[in-house]
């Protein structure tokens, strides 16, 4: 008998055994496949339309020079940003909540997403800085409240809930921080600061790929190599110290992977909000599995920025909206639709 | 030597001393079960004892070796520990928690081997949780919950154990199955056992090995016929009893003294243990 219903255990020659979750395998593929579609119909929309079965052979090298340019050029690289930044939010938000044990302990609630927009603001008000000195005081941001909000959390280890409720203080300061600055701004300096401040992909380029791309190349298989200590320290600290994982040593790895992985993806996008907090729960909810179900957060993150990003640009006529504005609102719904479902559980 | 002992030990939490130069020898194959007043540190000297809380000085030696600097699988392999506070996954089943006991003997290539699942069957089995193993643990009694821990903490296979107040928040037939079930695991596979136990009773009828505390001091260590009197019940916690011979067993069993009688003695009939 396996582990659970829907777990397999594959094992080969040399003693060699691999846990599979084959409902997990399956939620995986089919939001690849989403993930996929979604992406393709987003490159072929646009102002010059093209159709799917265009994108997909231009994708393979197979279109016409100005498909290839459009696609390549114009388009992918915008689709490949939110893909990125879609995955490494719901990557990171599985993180956090896994180790918060806390489905409220994203990212988002943490004050991550404001402590990057105060570095972004910083950049802009103070300093009128160019798209990349604001991209950097974004990261600079983040990274800065990642450390501190793990620091003042810190007393003989870092605990679910007074991480939480830390990461809301914190919250709460940067908000005021940025409150503050956008009073200091200039009219032009205010509206960059605020389209800024909704998350948006509008206009990113290759410049904006490749440092996310290796970013998530080197966090993801360190951050996968450890999945096996955080599934353990879903049953306490005691019980999973007890079991042999070196549990504060996991729990800061994946902790600094995880406010690296959201301080990156919120300085290429802006504070999309709201994708690290749904994105785990919606895979979870999925998958059916316990445990922190982070490959299927990643790929719920990236199927779900892309798609958002496609309603933001075509379900509200010629105004395009920033990317933000739509996960702000299906998030927000989830949000309520969790806070009722949970107190109906008695668990809230 | 035994393989699990502390040496000279001061224990605190913070700047909070709980215990200074503490030694405790757990003997090979016993049932030893501590006991003591609340906050006596017997708590904390299990978690001591299972590398959870690092000693401030002197050191707990696992086979021989400093257990802070071995390897923490290895640990896990040798020694196992059932802590108070255990959080179960929401929706998983007993037999995926059962599972995870199996982590120390895991790694990247090895996930899950036969082994594993003869393993986890088979302590399944001896907890008497086989039938329930699809069921989801939070839909399951407390006596049965603790059952499934237990499970888990025996796929670990560990030589020694640790049970940190394994009866807590249990019926009086569950904390007894609970502990039927621990001497079963002592006689018939030979495992060393430590529990904390609050009821002395308890403790006095199932121990091989008794280490009575108070205020992070031994006041007694023995086989429980032979330390257990009126004077150490007394000393330890401040209560005066009879001791009598428990009519099933023949182990001494505490019967604390009436009110009045407590009252005439110039005791307090409330005594606040330190």
């Amino acid at each position: 008998m396996a582990p659970r219903g829907g777990v397999r255990a594959l094992r080969g020659p040399g003693g060699a055994s691999v846990r599979l979750d084959v409902r997990a395998l399956v939620v995986v593929v089919l939001l690849m496949a989403a993930a996929f579609a979604a992406s393709v119909v987003l490159i072929g929309t646009g102002d010059f339309p093209i159709s799917s079965g265009d994108v997909v052979r231009t994708l393979f090298g197979e279109g016409t020079a100005g498909q290839e340019f459009i696609v390549n050029e114009l388009r992918l690289p915008r689709v490949l940003v939110g893909l990125l930044v879609g995955a490494s939010l719901g990557l990171g938000g599985a993180l956090f909540q896994a180790v918060s044990r806390n489905p409220l302990g994203s990212p988002d609630v943490l004050g991550l997403g404001q402590g990057a927009t105060a570095g972004a603001l910083v950049m802009i008000v103070l300093f009128s800085g160019s798209a990349a000195q604001v991209t950097i005081g974004a990261l600079v941001g983040g990274l800065v409240t990642g450390a501190l909000i793990y620091l003042l959390a810190w007393k003989q280890g870092v605990h679910g809930y007074r991480l939480v409720l830390v990461g809301i203080g914190v919250s709460a300061v940067a908000t005021a921080v940025n409150g503050y600055l956008l009073t200091k701004a200039d009219f032009v300096d205010a509206a960059r600061a605020v389209v800024w401040m909704t998350g948006t992909l509008d206009g990113r380029d290759w410049n904006q790929v490749w440092p996310l791309l290796w970013l998530c190349l080197l966090l993801v298989p360190l951050v996968l190599a450890n999945a096996r200590g955080l599934r353990m320290m879903e049953m306490g600290d005691d019980v999973s110290h007890a079991l042999g994982v070196p549990v504060e040593r996991v729990r800061m790895l994946l902790l600094v992977s995880a406010v690296l992985l959201t301080a990156a993806a919120t300085a290429a996008a802006g504070p999309v909000s709201f994708v690290a907090l749904t994105a785990p729960q919606l895979a979870r909810r999925l998958t059916r599995s316990p445990g922190p179900n982070l490959v299927p957060s990643l790929f719920m993150g990236a199927a779900l920025l892309v798609t958002a990003d496609w309603a933001a640009q075509r379900l509200f006529g010629d105004g395009q909206l920033p990317v933000g504005v739509v996960t702000g609102v299906l998030g927000g719904v989830y949000l309520l639709w969790l806070l009722v479902t949970e107190r109906k559980a008695g668990r809230i | 030597m035994n393989r699990l002992s502390a040496e000279n030990v001061t224990l605190a939490y913070d700047q909070r001393v709980i215990a200074e130069q503490l030694s405790v020898e757990i003997p090979d194959n016993s049932f030893t079960v501590i006991v003591g007043p609340n906050a006596c540190g017997k708590s904390t000297l299990l978690r001591a004892l299972s590398r959870m809380l690092k000693p401030s000085q002197g050191r707990v030696l696992l086979d021989g070796q400093v257990i802070q600097s071995m390897p923490a699988k290895k640990v896990a392999r040798t020694l196992g520990l059932l802590p108070q506070s255990s959080i179960a996954p929401d929706g998983i089943t007993v037999a995926d928690l059962v599972g995870r006991g199996r982590y120390p003997h895991q790694g990247i290539l090895r996930q899950w081997s036969a082994e594993d699942e003869r393993v986890v069957q088979e302590s399944m089995a001896q907890t008497g949780v086989a039938e329930l193993a699809d069921r989801y643990v939070d839909e399951l009694s407390g006596g049965q919950r603790q059952r499934v821990w237990i499970a888990m903490a025996l796929a670990q296979q560990t030589p020694l154990l640790l049970l940190d107040e394994p009866t807590t928040y249990l019926d009086i037939q569950h904390q007894i199955d609970v502990l039927d079930l621990c001497a079963e695991l002592h006689e018939e596979q030979g495992r060393t056992l430590v529990a904390v136990l609050h009821d002395l009773n308890h403790a006095a009828r199932y121990a091989t090995h008794l280490i009575a505390l108070k205020g992070g001091e031994v006041i007694a260590q023995g086989a429980p016929n032979d330390i257990v009197t009126a004077e150490l019940v007394e000393r330890v916690f401040g209560l005066g009893c009879q001791v009598i011979d428990d009519p099933e067993t023949g182990t001494p069993l505490v019967v604390p003294a009436a009110r009045k009688a407590r009252v005439r003695a110039g005791q307090p009939a409330v005594t606040e243990a330190s």
